[in-house]
Parts: structure tokens; C-alpha cells; sequence
């Protein structure tokens, strides 16, 4: 499966031991269902989604709990069947008090009534994307933009090639992998909806070529499909990242400051082109996603998950810790490049978190920060030809100005100069703080 | 349980300052012994006053700055190192201490530490050597091995082309400076640095490959110019040297073979016999020109975006100055962070 198509720079995260993906790409996903949920209303990019149901109260699986709030609002449904415990803040990831529906599972299953719009091929064209916005879709790779948004052609744009982001680059995610092996029927389903919705012809399946039973399964479900082909790519991170797919498969670049759709591209993730077929096929509202637990726990898995399932209990599942809960060093949700550090096991699980990867208190010493020996390193290793030391420097000195004019807003903040810098230099956290501040200053001066 | 809350990414490539360090250590190794074998216990005192000395002198120099010491990055021991491999087995060790220091405190402290120095402290002690005591670096005598006790003066093969085979210049049996006369220990060495990825091919190849190129339009025998002098022990070992190189792949090469093209100039046109030293010393200082024009291109940006050269000179609104300004020299940048 050689394959050469790739961006320049780049990083070999954990090259030796196969990203950190072995222990769980074997294994088949199994279904877990956890005895209370805490469904947060702020899952996706956007103003979070206002409760509308009361503790007491009895959900049913797919029940609408949170009305949609502004143009990037979303619906929240009942990930599980039962009574409504609480509605009140919970800590979250990011947010020490995110508003959140508590419910306690009955495990009936029951379901509202759905509303299925039929076979992708045959369905209405223009039912499509309300279908995807009721079902509460969001991007499941990581950012949780709503995807009914990114489905928002304006006029004078348009769509000519949809990209399914089956890459996986992130370390020791095997979410996507699993997902493609086991549901490569609904992801080309979910395609071929996305592609009518917006009259696109081509669609592109593209994978890195460390997983050739993904690229295999993805072909085989392809076969026959109308404008859709699978496209391996290089093994390399980050080749999932949006811009970077863009460039290898359509060759084009997305000009700075611009969106995937002014190149007249759309990328989805598998995950979130596999609800859409749910969506679709079947009305069903986005209320489990899989998930990939692993690092330092005894069964290393990937499990189906409903929305708003608590670490915990899903460390339980997986068999605790496979050390002393005292040498726990970190929790993190996501792969080890992107991913966030859970301030705690009681954080409930969103729509978009692809993975919990458990660390050992010696995995996660924090390096010290050493003076800068000018290697070039991190300038070779980012994709998108920043130079990274430098800006670094303009981070510390809170040159907002010199840092915009060397471009700090075109950084995607994928961590491949933090990863190969060999002073340990904190890079890629500082730039994203940069560009906060920076976004928050152009916010200032225009409100 | 105590959770860490350090922002991604979580996983960190094993390679450290220490040990790159360590790696280039191990590089000049093979020069080291083989100087040693050829030049005798001279060569090692000087080797290790010159490693001991730098070591020393940045560790006095970091604890009476009030810095965090930092001679466990091993980067001063590689510095005196490389000095005392590019000095004559016969140099006075007071003279060989005095370069050390001077390497260390003058070239690489004063200007900000690792990292800050402008030029290479090994280059530039040597140039400064050079022009103090030309009478010591001067003097060159015939390998005699490790049995040497008097050691008759010669001329080195830059001064005296066509007095030695080439296999001679290839295993070394020349005079010169204690790391630079066997070639197949640098080739060693470099092989080393290639393997654990220290360094890239592409300035040593390149510097080499455009010293032969020049020498020969110039008129001059291509393999002579290569094997002759420094040629390779600073195309490997010392125009590398991260932080006065620039820093894309294109800029490499064009600074490698600018650096080539000089020292076949120096060589040719110059009173001097051997130009390895200033021509890597000029292109030190002309590396930051070259990054500021030879930049990669930002993803999503065309060649021309607001950063880039022909707009920087002809419009001056503050944005473009302070790109200007920081991408012209980090100086203004680092110094205010670094208090």
C-alpha cells in the first residue's frame, strides 16, 4: 500500500510503538451502556443548548432535552431512558460548571418516535440537512462544529468534492479504525446522503496506510457507490488535520482566514458521516458514538458509549487502572497530540471525545523548559511553514503584533514543534493562548 | 490520585538537548582518536584542556550570572571539543584554555547563551587565536604517532599541494590540526550523526560538493581541495552548528554552498592557505539574512503574503515593521523574554 501522498513537515508520534493503537485496533467494539448519564448542553461549537426538561421528569431514548440556541446551535437528545435527576452544572473538560441533564438509566431502550426519511439514494433531497441538524450532528473528530453549518452553501459558493476524514493520525486512537471495519456500509451511506444533499459528484474516503483492513473494508463498501473512491495516504500526523486533507487529496490549500467550503470542499469525519446515515436512514438522533479507552488500563477497548457517560465508569469497564490509583499521572481525552487533560474522573463524555487515554505519573513528568538551541526542528515539523521558536519569542515578549504578522493565526495548534522540540519547549499551548488573546482583541475593537 | 493538567500534547520525542549533544560527542570520537594515535600525548592534553576548560568556564561564567548552570546539556564540552580538534597538536595549553574561555564566555555567554551565540564559539575562538598568537597556530609538524618526542616542522598540504599521496590525506599521516587530517574518522562521525539524526546531509554535502565545484573552475585539483585543510571536519562538524545555520532545507543549501564557494575563494585568491575558518565564520553571519529571505511558504498564504520581502520594503505600517523587526533578528524579541 505505498503510497506518497502526503503534506510537507510532520511528525512520527510514538512511531515505535505503533501510535499507541495496537492494544485496542483488534479488538471488536463492544457496547456499553453506564447507569447514569450527565448529558452537557454546551457538546458542540457554539451557544449551548437550553433545557428544556425537569428533574422528575421521564425521558424517553432520542427525546429532545435541549432546544438549539443561535445560527451554530444544536439539539440535545436522551442518550439513555429514564428519570431526569438533575438539571444543573457539572464540571466538564473546560468548563468547571457546564449545564448538564442527569438522567438515571431504566435501561428499557425505549425510543420516541423517529422519523426516517428512507434509502440515502432515494431519499428527499432537501430533507437531508434539516434531518442532520434535528439529529443533533456535530463534527465527531474532535472540534464539534455543527454539520449542518458546514452544509450552509452560501450564494456564489460551491460544493464540488466531500472529504471523509478516516485518517486517524492522533496517537493511540482506534475509534475510526474499529468504526470503518465494522460499519464501512453506514459511512458510505452517510457520504453518499452528504453528497446528494449538496449535489456533490466526488467524494473521497481518505485513510492512512497503517490501516489496510480499513482501506480494504472502505473499497469493498465503495464498490458500486456513485462518485465515491478511497484514497490511502501517508502514515503521518498530521494527516487528518483539515487543511492538510484538503491539500493532499484536492491538492488545493484553503487561503488564510478562509473556510474548507471557499475551496469548494467539505471534510467530515467518518464517525460524523455514520450518524448521518443513522440520521437519515433510520431518524435516529446522535446519542452514542464510539470511544477508545486506553493507556494505563487493564482492557484496553473501544466501546460504544452513550452521550454523557462519565470517564469513571467507563475505567471501570475497561477493568480500572492497571496500576495504584496514586500512580494515575493524567487522564486525557483525545489522542496524546490534541487531546485535553481531564481535571477529573467524574467528566462526562460529549458528542465529539474520540478517546480516553489513561497516563502513568512517570509518562506524564512535565519536562523542563530549556533555552532555545535554534535546531530548526520545529520548523521542519510544521505543516503549515511557521517557524515556530520564533514566534515563541514574540509569545513571551506578548508581541501580538509581530505574532499576527508572522501568520500565529494560520497555526492549526496540532503540537508537532512542542513534540519534536528537543529543549522542551512549551510551543504550541503558547500559541494558542496567543491566538485567543489575539481574537479576543479584534473582537474587542470591532464590538 | 493527583491529576496532571498539562496542555497536549502529552507524549514527547525522546531526543533532548543532552542528548544531541551527547550524539555529537560521540561523532567526534573517531577524530579524537585518531588525532591522538597520530599526534601523540600532545594531542590529548590539548584535547582535554580544551574540553575541560570550556566546561569550566561555563559553569564559573553561568554561576557568577546568576544562571540556572546548565553544563549537564553537555553543549560546552562539545564546543571545547571541536576547538581543541581544530588546533595544532603543539599549541600551548595556557593558549588552548584562553580559546576555550573565550569560546564559551565571550562568543556564546555575552551574546545570550545556547542558542544566542551569532557565529560558531569553537570558529571564532580559533579565528581569534589565529590572529593573537599566529606563531603557535602556525606551526605544523608531521605525525609521529604516539612514540613522538622531537617533531620536525613541515608545511601542511594547502602549502605544499602535491606533497602528499592522496591515500595520506585520506588516512591522515599529514600535518595539521588534531581532528581535521583522517578523513574516514570524520566520515565516521558523520555517519553517526546521520544515523541518530542529528544533523541533516544537506550542509555537509552541500558545502563539500561546492568547494570541489569552485576549486576545480578555479583551476585547482578538485579531491585535494576536499581532502586538504578543514575542509571536512568543518563542513561536518562545525558549519552544522544549529544556531548559526539557517534554518529551512532551501536555505540550507544556499548557505552551504555560499560557504563552499568561499573557501575556494580564500584558498585561491587569499594569502591565507586554509579559508575553512572565515568562510564559515562569513556565512554564520549572513545566515540570518538568509532565513529572512529564504522562509518557507505558509500554508494558505501566496509568496508574497504580508511577512514576506517585497512587501516589507515597500510599506511601513507597524504590523509589517514589527515583522520586519522580528524576523530580521530575534534579538529585540528574546531579550525581553529572557529577563
Amino acid at each position: 500500500m505505498a503510497n506518497n501522498r502526503t503534506f510537507r513537515g510532520g511528525v512520527h508520534p510514538l512511531h515505535e510503538a505503533h501510535e499507541g493503537k495496537s492494544p485496542t485496533s483488534g479488538v471488536a467494539t463492544r457496547d456499553f451502556n453506564a447507569k447514569a448519564v450527565s448529558i452537557m448542553m454546551g457538546m458542540h461549537l457554539g451557544a449551548p443548548s437550553t433545557p428544556c426538561v425537569q428533574p422528575g421528569d421521564h425521558v424517553k431514548l432520542g427525546q429532545v432535552i435541549g432546544e438549539p440556541v443561535g445560527f451554530l446551535g444544536l439539539p440535545v437528545h436522551a442518550s439513555v431512558s429514564g428519570e431526569v435527576l438533575e438539571v444543573g452544572p457539572v464540571q466538564s473538560v473546560n468548563n468547571p460548571a457546564a449545564m448538564a441533564v442527569t438522567i438515571k438509566n431504566d435501561f428499557k431502550d425505549e425510543w420516541v418516535e423517529l422519523h426516517p426519511l428512507g434509502d440515502v439514494e432515494t431519499c428527499p433531497v432537501d430533507q437531508i440537512v434539516p434531518a442532520i441538524k434535528a439529529a443533533g450532528i456535530c463534527g465527531m473528530g474532535g472540534a464539534a462544529f455543527p454539520t449542518h453549518v458546514k452544509f450552509a452553501v452560501k450564494e456564489g459558493q460551491y460544493c464540488d468534492t466531500i472529504i471523509l476524514n478516516g485518517a486517524e493520525c492522533e496517537t493511540h486512537l482506534t475509534c475510526d479504525h474499529r468504526l470503518m471495519l465494522e460499519k464501512s456500509g453506514r459511512i458510505v451511506d452517510g457520504l453518499r446522503a452528504a453528497m446528494r444533499a449538496l449535489n456533490v459528484k466526488r467524494g473521497v474516503i481518505a485513510i492512512e496506510d497503517n490501516k489496510p483492513d480499513a482501506i480494504e473494508a472502505m473499497t469493498k463498501a465503495a464498490q458500486g457507490r456513485n462518485g465515491v473512491e478511497v484514497m490511502p495516504l501517508q502514515t503521518k500526523y498530521p494527516q487528518g488535520g483539515e487543511k492538510q486533507l484538503i491539500q493532499v487529496v484536492t491538492g488545493r490549500e484553503v487561503p488564510t482566514k478562509k473556510l474548507p467550503l471557499d475551496v469548494h470542499v467539505i471534510v467530515l469525519n467518518v464517525g460524523t458521516a455514520a450518524a448521518i446515515a443513522d440520521a437519515v436512514i433510520e431518524g435516529k438522533p446522535l446519542i452514542s458514538r464510539i470511544t477508545t479507552i486506553t493507556g494505563r488500563v487493564k482492557k484496553p477497548s473501544n466501546l460504544r458509549i452513550r452521550v454523557g457517560t462519565r470517564v469513571e465508569d467507563l475505567i471501570a469497564e475497561c477493568g480500572g487502572f492497571s496500576m495504584d490509583r496514586e500512580h494515575v499521572g493524567k487522564i486525557v481525552l483525545g489522542g496524546a497530540m490534541t487531546g485535553f487533560p481531564a481535571p477529573s474522573t467524574r467528566v462526562p463524555l460529549a458528542k465529539a471525545n474520540n478517546g480516553v487515554v489513561v497516563y502513568c505519573a512517570r509518562e506524564s513528568v512535565e519536562l523542563e523548559e530549556t533555552p532555545c538551541i535554534r535546531c530548526g526542528r520545529c520548523v521542519d515539523a510544521c505543516p503549515i511553514g511557521l517557524v515556530p521558536f520564533k514566534l515563541k519569542f514574540m509569545c513571551e515578549a506578548g508581541d501580538m503584533q509581530a505574532a499576527s504578522a508572522n501568520n500565529i493565526m494560520d497555526c492549526v495548534v496540532c503540537g508537532s514543534c512542542s513534540y519534536i522540540c528537543p529543549a522542551h519547549r512549551v510551543l504550541t499551548s503558547a500559541f494558542k493562548a496567543m491566538k485567543d488573546q489575539i481574537a479576543a482583541e479584534a473582537k474587542k475593537g470591532k464590538g | 490520585m493527583k491529576l496532571n493538567l498539562s496542555p497536549a500534547p502529552h507524549v514527547h520525542t525522546n531526543q533532548s538537548t543532552r542528548t544531541l549533544m551527547r550524539n555529537v560527542l560521540i561523532a567526534l570520537l573517531p577524530c579524537a582518536i585518531a588525532g591522538v594515535g597520530f599526534f601523540g600525548f600532545n594531542a590529548l592534553m590539548v584535547l582535554l584542556v580544551s574540553t575541560f576548560s570550556a566546561v569550566a568556564a561555563e559553569y564559573l561564567w553561568q554561576a557568577a550570572t546568576r544562571q540556572k548552570v546548565r553544563v549537564g546539556d553537555l553543549s560546552a564540552a562539545v564546543t571545547g571539543l571541536i576547538l581543541g580538534l581544530n588546533l595544532p597538536a603543539t599549541a600551548p595549553l595556557w593558549m588552548v584554555a584562553i580559546g576555550s574561555a573565550f569560546a564559551v564566555v565571550i562568543v556564546k555567554g555575552l551574546f545570550g547563551g545556547l542558542g544566542d551565540n551569532f557565529v560558531n564559539p569553537a570558529l571564532a575562538a580559533r579565528a581569534m587565536l589565529l590572529a593573537s598568537w599566529p606563531q603557535y597556530m602556525t606551526r605544523w609538524y608531521a605525525p609521529a604517532g604516539l612514540a613522538a618526542v622531537d617533531a620536525v616542522a613541515t608545511a601542511t598540504p594547502l602549502s605544499n599541494p602535491g606533497g602528499f599521496t592522496t591515500l595520506q590525506l585520506i588516512l591522515g599521516s599529514i600535518p595539521g590540526s588534531v581532528g581535521e587530517v583522517c578523513k574516514i574518522a570524520i566520515l565516521l562521525g558523520f555517519a553517526w550523526m546521520l544515523y541518530t539524526k542529528t544533523i541533516t546531509w544537506r550542509i555537509p554535502v552541500v558545502m563539500v560538493v561546492s568547494t570541489a565545484v569552485f576549486s576545480f573552475a578555479f583551476g585547482n585539483d578538485p579531491l585535494a581541495a576536499v581532502l586538504s585543510g578543514g575542509l571536512l571536519f568543518g563542513a561536518v562538524f562545525m558549519a552544522t552548528d544549529y544556531a548559526t545555520c539557517p534554518m529551512t532545507a532551501v536555505g540550507q543549501i544556499v548557505y552551504a554552498a555560499l560557504a563552499g564557494l568561499l573557501v575556494a575563494v580564500i584558498r585561491k585568491f587569499s594569502d591565507y592557505p586554509e579559508g575553512v575558518t572565515y568562510a564559515i565564520l562569513l556565512m554564520n553571519v549572513a545566515s540570518p539574512v538568509i532565513d529572512h529571505f529564504i522562509t518557507r511558504r505558509v500554508y494558505g498564504h501566496g509568496w508574497c503574503s504580508p511577512a514576506r520581502w517585497p512587501r516589507c520594503w515597500t510599506t511601513s505600517t507597524p504590523t509589517k515593521r514589527a515583522a520586519w523587526r522580528c524576523s530580521w533578528s530575534s534579538a529585540p524579541c528574546s531579550r525581553a523574554s529572557r529577563r
